[in-house]
């Protein structure tokens, strides 16, 4: 049984890895993990999500302003990306810097389509890391 | 060799032997998931951490715990402060290294840190390797100071460990260092060799970077180099790889102060303190004094009475001498606004605090505003740069006022940055000596505001901080080098108004500033005002303590080295006008 959780979750955790969902920093994070920080990823990972909650929020209220404040939107994105950047959450990255390149050419339709673009692959991550660390567990 | 630091002095250290291991890194990251991932990364590196979330309370726990961390990490993009300014800050308050972070490689990017004096600048997301490597700054750093002559504020513990770090990775003896160390003597230049590690560091006092300013001057700005600069000072044991860096942080500050210029807000009169906190507004200007300390009580100035203490008040013409780039004197009064007559004076003169240094010459309106502390003394115009003309005029002494000393704790809002006012100097002691010879005196308080100096003959001169060594301040009698460190304060402003307000008799200038604190060096007075002062409890004229434990961390207006114990109300004069930048 054991054995079997073990496997399952090294399979989800390489399939993640393979899908682009995570890359290599997410393994540097295991590696930190140790017997003084048992849960050291799951911990991280859950600062992530409460952070990106607040980003999230606040990016979704800046694109309803008019007019758009571009500038901040690309400062509350940079903040996520570099946020994201922490787990190694890779294809949220890369929709966070399609987002700011949207900003930069004062597109806001672009950013609101991105903006549900990296909304999903937020979502799907975060279900995704959850159904991990249940098996981790 | 497995001699150990133990048997050398008697001295032991945890970190002696194992270095790098125990190094103690500041790590500032708004972000927390960084923050954690990093605090665990130089863990298992064998470090010692301390995290913070904010460019401010990471500039207050340097302040706090002088000498209690040997690098500094940082993220560019914090919230509340720009992170090359915190790294200006952190270079020149504290001289420690500094590595920036970003998730942004872009060149200009990285070309700006390392030009604020980031010795790395490191893209996230960042490995384990990377962070290995950072005691090699450390390092470095202090190979650079050893080869610093000057004043050797020999750190035992310092010397020990890096010497034992050098000795791991050189190979060098210890037998200099035993040397050294006969009688746990520490201070003193025996240990010009480089390989001595030891933390030398030239402390640019009052004096010495007056000297330098006029050397600068008179070069020529535009021709200047550290050279000719060493040459025209002619102090015998300044290298002059000092004047280098000196020179450097003096003209990033120059650029910096120019820049900044540009942004102000309105900064007369009394605003909320929270206005002037922008990192935009001009530092030295005086803004917003408003918030200053509160109830600095102006009972607890036994000055000459009369003299009152002025608080810069918002409307006062401080704010209109603001003098962009360097200027130095208000607008109005060319006297230097400590000085005799305070009173006088203080109605008279404006303070003109510039961004750059300036005097403050602060109208002198009854105020309640806790005053810094004063100093008075002669001044010696500063000249930083050519369109400078300092004016002060050293009182010649006709009422010396005392200067108000000021040390306590200015509880401050939170929010705002406090300013440390540590002060000093007694009124005899500056009668005493009304000029020259007046030792600097400065005072370290936490308040937001300026405190404005004793009318006594000193002018105040704001200024940006940051002399290299920045350390406590401390009231020192006869300290005959203290390092400013001035940053942007709120200047007190009017009286009453907001809690905060400082109230300086006998002259004491408030000047409120914007975000940088302001460090005025008059000759003995000193004070910070530092925007968002507020509450500044009380000042206890009389009370030499060094101001402590103000929650929100602020710039040391002053600071002395810190082997002085402040003793007496004595302060010590600023001979000079100051500056550090």
């Amino acid at each position: 049984m054991e054995n079997q959780k073990k496997r399952q979750a090294a399979y989800m955790k390489r399939s993640l890895l393979d899908q682009g969902y995570l890359d290599e920093q997410f393994i540097h994070l295991e590696e930190l993990q140790d017997d003084a920080n048992p849960n050291f990823v799951e911990e991280v990972v859950k600062l992530y999500y409460t952070d990106s909650a607040r980003f999230i929020r606040n990016i979704e209220l800046a694109l309803e302003n008019a007019p758009c404040d571009f500038t901040r939107l690309d400062n509350l994105m940079y903040q996520f990306k570099g946020s994201s950047s922490s787990i190694g959450a890779r294809r949220v990255q890369r929709q966070c810097s399609q987002f700011q390149e949207y900003c930069n050419a004062k597109n806001i339709e672009g950013c609101k389509n991105i903006f549900q673009g990296v909304k999903h692959e937020y979502a799907t991550l975060k279900t995704k890391l959850e159904a991990y660390f249940q098996m981790e567990r | 060799m497995m001699e150990n630091s133990k048997t050398i002095a008697g001295f032991s250290s945890p970190r002696t032997d194992i270095f790098p291991a125990g190094l103690r890194v500041l790590v500032v990251d708004d972000d927390p998931t960084w923050l954690k991932i990093l605090e665990k990364m130089l863990k298992k590196c064998s470090y010692e951490v301390t995290t913070c979330g904010l460019a401010r309370e990471a500039l207050y726990l340097l302040r706090e715990r002088k000498d209690g961390f040997d690098i500094v990490i940082s993220d560019v993009n914090m919230p509340d402060m720009d992170g090359f300014k915190l790294l200006e800050h952190v270079g020149l308050e504290m001289d420690l290294p500094v590595i920036m972070m970003s998730v942004d490689g872009e060149t200009s990017r990285v070309m700006k840190g390392v030009q604020h004096g980031a010795c790395d600048y490191l893209l996230k997301p960042i490995r384990m390797k990377e962070l290995r490597n950072i005691w090699q700054h450390v390092l470095r750093k202090k190979m650079q100071e050893a080869r610093d002559v000057g004043n050797h504020e020999l750190d035992q513990y310092d010397e020990m460990w890096m010497l034992n770090g050098v000795e791991r990775l050189s190979g060098k003896k210890r037998k200099d260092f035993e040397n050294k160390h006969d009688e746990k003597e520490m201070s003193d230049s025996r240990c010009v060799d480089s390989s001595s590690m030891k933390k030398a560091r030239v402390v640019w006092t009052v004096d010495l970077h007056q000297k330098f300013v006029k050397a600068v001057n008179q070069i020529g700005f535009d021709k200047v180099g550290p050279k000719k600069i060493l040459d025209l000072m002619g102090i015998p044991w300044l290298t002059r790889e000092n004047v280098a860096s000196h020179l450097q942080k003096y003209r990033l500050y120059l650029t910096r102060l120019q820049k900044e210029d540009e942004v102000k807000a309105s900064f007369c009169g009394m605003k909320h303190p929270d206005v002037s906190c922008k990192e935009t507004s001009s530092s030295l200007s005086l803004q917003n004094p408003v918030d200053v300390c509160t109830d600095v009580t102006k009972d607890k100035y036994s000055g000459d009475s009369g003299d009152k203490a002025i608080v810069q008040n918002g409307k006062s013409n401080i704010y209109e001498s603001k003098v962009k780039g360097v200027v130095l004197m208000p607008v109005t009064e060319p006297r230097s606004v400590v000085g005799d007559n305070f009173d006088s004076q203080v109605a008279g003169s404006k303070i003109g605090l510039t961004e750059s240094f300036g005097l403050v010459n602060t109208d002198v309106e009854s105020a309640n505003l806790p005053i810094p502390y004063c100093s008075t003394g002669e001044a010696p115009q500063p000249q930083y740069k050519q369109d400078f003309k300092p004016h002060f005029q050293s009182a010649n002494g006709s009422s010396h006022q005392p200067l108000p000393v000021v040390s306590h704790q200015i509880p401050v809002d939170r929010t705002q940055a406090t300013c440390f006012l540590n002060h000093i100097p007694s009124r005899e002691e500056r009668n005493r000596h009304p000029d020259a010879e007046n030792k600097p005196s400065f005072f370290k308080s936490k308040c937001g505001v300026v405190g404005n100096f004793s009318p006594i003959e000193s002018t105040v001169n704001l200024f940006q901080p940051v002399s290299q060594q920045q350390r406590n301040v401390h009231i020192l009698e006869q300290m005959p080098s203290t390092t400013w460190s001035a940053r942007s304060c709120n200047v007190v402003n009017g009286p009453q108004s907001s809690p905060g307000n400082l109230s300086l008799r006998s002259g004491s200038m408030v000047a409120s500033v914007g975000e940088d604190v302001c460090g005025a060096s008059i000759q003995g007075e000193c004070f910070l005002a530092n925007n968002g002062l507020r509450n500044i409890e009380q000042f206890d004229y009389n009370d030499p303590q060094p101001i402590s434990g103000v929650p929100t961390c602020l710039y040391d207006t002053l600071r002395f080295d810190y082997e002085y114990p402040i003793d007496s109300l004595e302060g010590i004069v600023m001979d000079q006008g100051l500056f550090i930048v």
